[in-house]
């Protein structure tokens, strides 16, 4: 599983592309219960957590909506709106008092064809971040679903 | 220490899940010597048969205990003793956690499921002595909140910071969804001087302490509890082999400094 140290914001992104993206960024803080987006709606902006807890949920037709994992201090909130279709994959809520930067999507994105060399450094972080979540997420499955052969006979 | 098991009578029975159980354990007669965190006894059921387990109370801080899942034929034995059955106990055995060395420092305690057990005793020793450690951090994992084991006493640990995670909700979970290596990010601690203990699956030991060298945590200064197959705990039999070391001698408790190269090699 790679390191996600490396994946935060102030590690992953060079310091003047780092300063240029926090420059177009806003402070926000939403109170515990807030939805942040909702699955299959427009991705038009991203977070990062600087503060609380986020929660990432899945909609199941006809059951509660169960979450699928928690972002905490230094995480990105949000992926979708780098990629087309630009449709959030999960819904997404403040478990706690959240505090976050908030960054417009449209303007990132064209930070990112302005200038190539921010573009390719926001999509290896965030290509970054999504594998770490993919790894993540099998050795969740192995600790699920994995067998576990006992040391001692039956 | 013995090579015979020594009868002990359990005198506490303490349901911790579904599949796990906690024996506090009082000598019949002849006491053993005592444990330090982090070592383990060869734990007998008679007409079963032992397993090694790892001692999850010592008789320093509040008795000697086991906890115990169950997975087999013996440790099924075990959970189903109850208060006033006698079972064996060798031991002690192996390395412990070496807590001493983390005075003043920053303690991290990293925890997967029942793997919390062989912590407890560490955890409970750094909460003792508050002036003899930094910041005492614990992150624990599990694989549902069933599955969680300490919860009412873990609430009640004095730490700077208790964080805990779980793989799979269910719909009273209000707490974190996800591997218990995200949450490294939550607790402060000096990653140059601070000591960290893993214990848990061995996949969940690689990955916390992968991420813990890589946040610059030394190598030596990162104690993980290695699972193998100990037969015997004396260092003849040979089944606990892991490449140059025996862990039944060598460990459990090892360095990741040690570890680290030995779990990268295939079928070793």
């Amino acid at each position: 599983m790679p390191p996600s140290i490396a994946l935060r914001m102030n590690h992953a992104l060079p310091h003047d592309h780092r300063e240029r993206l926090l420059h177009v960024g806003r402070e926000v803080s939403f109170p515990a219960g807030t939805r942040l987006f909702e699955e299959d709606r427009h991705a038009d902006r991203f977070w990062i957590v600087r503060d609380g807890t986020a929660a990432l949920d899945m909609q199941v037709p006809g059951r509660r909506t169960p979450v699928v994992e928690t972002l905490g201090i230094g995480d990105l909130v949000g992926w979708s709106w780098l990629y087309e279709p630009y449709v959030w994959q999960l819904g997404a809520a403040a478990v706690t008092q959240l505090r976050a930067y908030e960054f417009d999507a449209v303007a990132v994105r064209l930070m990112c064809l302005d200038d190539p060399a921010f573009g390719q450094a926001v999509e290896h972080w965030v290509g970054r971040v999504l594998a770490h979540r993919l790894n993540a997420a099998r050795a969740r499955l192995v600790d699920l679903y994995g067998t576990y052969e006992t040391k001692e006979p039956r | 220490m013995t090579a015979v098991p020594v009868p002990h009578r359990v005198v506490g029975r303490r349901r911790e899940t579904g599949d796990t159980v906690t024996l506090r354990l009082e000598p019949v007669d002849t006491p053993l010597p005592d444990f330090v965190p982090g070592q383990f006894a060869m734990v007998h059921c008679f007409g079963r048969g032992e397993i090694p387990v790892s001692v999850s109370s010592v008789q320093a801080t509040g008795g000697l205990a086991h906890t115990v899942r169950s997975v087999g034929a013996v440790s099924d034995g075990l959970c189903a003793a109850r208060v006033g059955d006698v079972v064996g106990i060798r031991g002690p055995y192996g390395t412990s956690w070496e807590l001493e060395r983390a005075r003043g420092q920053d303690v991290l305690v990293v925890a997967g499921g029942i793997g919390l057990a062989p912590l407890r005793p560490l955890i409970l020793s750094a909460l003792a002595e508050p002036e003899a450690y930094r910041r005492v951090n614990v992150l624990i994992g599990a694989r549902t909140p069933d599955d969680l084991i300490a919860r009412m006493e873990g609430e009640s640990w004095a730490t700077a910071y208790t964080g805990v995670t779980v793989d799979l909700p269910d719909a009273g979970w209000r707490g974190d969804v996800g591997v218990v290596t995200q949450l490294l990010g939550r607790p402060h601690f000096d990653p140059d001087d601070t000591t960290a203990f893993v214990c848990g699956p061995e996949p969940m030991i690689r990955a916390t302490a992968r991420e813990l060298a890589h946040r610059g945590v030394p190598r030596d200064r990162i104690r993980v509890s290695l699972e193998r197959n100990m037969r015997c705990a004396t260092g003849h039999c040979g089944h606990c082999q892991l490449g140059p070391v025996l862990l039944c001698q060598a460990g459990a408790v090892v360095g990741w400094d040690l570890a680290e190269p030995l779990l990268s090699v295939r079928e070793l």
